[in-house]
Formats: C-alpha cells, structure tokens, sequence
C-alpha cells in the first residue's frame, strides 16, 4: 500500500476552503482588486455631496447629513483604508515590476505591511482630520 | 492583397490584439494616483464635516479645483481600466462587454457630474 500521491500541482486561489490554505501572498492580491471595487462607493458618495455644495444649501444639509451619519463615516473611513491598501499595492506593484521582493519570505513581509500600512495610514488620516 | 506579412500583424501585439497598451495606461496612472490621492485624500478628510461656506470655499480654491479634477479624471479611468480586467476574468460573452460598458459609464458619469460640481464651485 502507498501513501495517495500528494498534488503537486498549484491550486487556484479561487478554491479557498477546504482545498486551498490561504496564504498571505494570494489573499494581499486578491485585497487589491476587492479594495478597487469597494472604493466605487466612497467615490459616489463624494461625487453626490460635491453636487449637492455646487446647488444649493438646502441639497447640501440632506446629503451632507447622510455624510456625517453613522452610516456616512463608516464610508469614509472603510474607503480610506481601501485607498491606503490599494496604494500600498500599487507600490508593491511597482517592486515586484522592477524584479525586487519577489522571494516568498519578503513578499509575505510585504502582504503583511500592506495591511498593517493600511491600517496605520488609516488612523493617520482620522488624526489628521481631527487635529 | 495584404502589403503586411501575417507575422508583422501579429507580432507585439498578443491575443487581446492590444499589446502592452493597458498594462502601461495602468502603470502610468498609477504612477501619477501615488502622488494625487495622498494629498487629496488628507485635504479631504479635513473639509469632511465643516459647514456649507466652508466647504464650498475648499473646493473653490483653484489648487483644491484642479486636484479634485485630476483625482476624479485620472482615478476613474484607472478604475475603469482596472474593472475590465476583473471582469475579463470572472465573466464570458454578452456578460463581458455589458459590464465593462457599465464600469465605464460609471467612471464617466462621476467624472462628469464632477466637473460640472468643480465648476459650478470655482467660477
């Protein structure tokens, strides 16, 4: 009797679940495409309240009032950190583009600082804003 | 008669028939988005929440104009852009090309509706 043969082969990331361990390598990319979409709805919301201070004050009190709701921050501040992780993305782009990082152990270094920038420049940002 | 061989049509240019166009519109825009959205961003996240005058007076002010055209412009062909990629990936046949005419009608839409809110502020 033998051991069934181990697959070698690489698997599709879109497997995640019992076939496929996450890795931070995969899962920092996927996050890039994921925070490119999500930015649509911070981009609509800031494109909405522009029009709305270009009209008139009685459209700007309704929207700007969606805008600093609970509901309104939670957009802000998610699409702040989706636009510092995209970027940080974009820079490991730039990285792996030029042929740096591209060893296993720095690129899941920098999986890690992506999330970690991201969440620092976040808070970054919220201070900024406050101060 | 064809004045190009078959192997001049073809060559550089690979099976999207448009070379290394998109990646470069991608690496360009993105090299331009690393310095635009930084300073947006910050600018913005100060002007949140301020009354009406306030605000308004923000985004009249002709750098705050032409960095919010430019943030706008620049960001939403490069979401467009990168959407179709995304798309291309996940979806086939008359789903494709509806949902990357969606993405761009999208970026156009916030581009435009844009403008029209930057210069109604600034002039």
């Amino acid at each position: 009797m033998t051991a069934p043969k181990r697959v070698e082969r690489p698997l599709s990331p879109f497997m995640i679940g019992p076939y496929y361990r996450p890795q931070m390598t995969s899962i920092s990319s996927i996050m890039i495409r994921i925070t490119g979409a999500a930015q649509v709805a911070g981009i609509v919301l800031l494109t909405v309240w522009l029009l709305a201070a270009a009209v008139s004050p009685g459209w700007f009190d309704r929207i700007n009032w969606l805008a600093t709701s609970w509901l309104g921050w939670l957009i802000w501040i998610g699409s702040a950190w989706a636009v510092w992780y995209h970027l940080l993305g974009g820079v490991r782009h730039f990285l792996f583009d030029a042929g740096r990082g591209m060893d296993i152990p720095t690129a899941e270094k920098l999986g890690w600082a992506m999330f970690v920038g991201a969440s620092a420049l976040t808070i970054i940002t919220i201070i900024a804003a406050i101060v | 008669m064809r004045y190009l061989t078959p192997r001049k049509r073809a060559e550089g240019l690979g099976s999207a028939r448009h070379g290394t166009r998109h990646h470069m519109a991608m690496v360009i825009s993105g090299w331009a988005l690393l310095f635009i959205v930084p300073v947006f961003v910050v600018i913005l996240a100060r002007t949140l929440g301020r009354d009406f005058e306030t605000v308004r007076a923000t985004f009249a002010n002709p750098f705050m104009a032409i960095l919010t055209g430019l943030f706008l412009f620049v960001g939403m062909r490069h979401f467009a852009r990168g959407a179709q990629t995304a798309i291309e990936d996940y979806t086939h046949g008359f789903a494709r090309e509806a949902l990357i005419m969606l993405a761009n009608a999208i970026a156009y839409l916030v581009i435009g509706g844009g403008f029209y809110a930057l210069v109604k502020l600034a002039l």
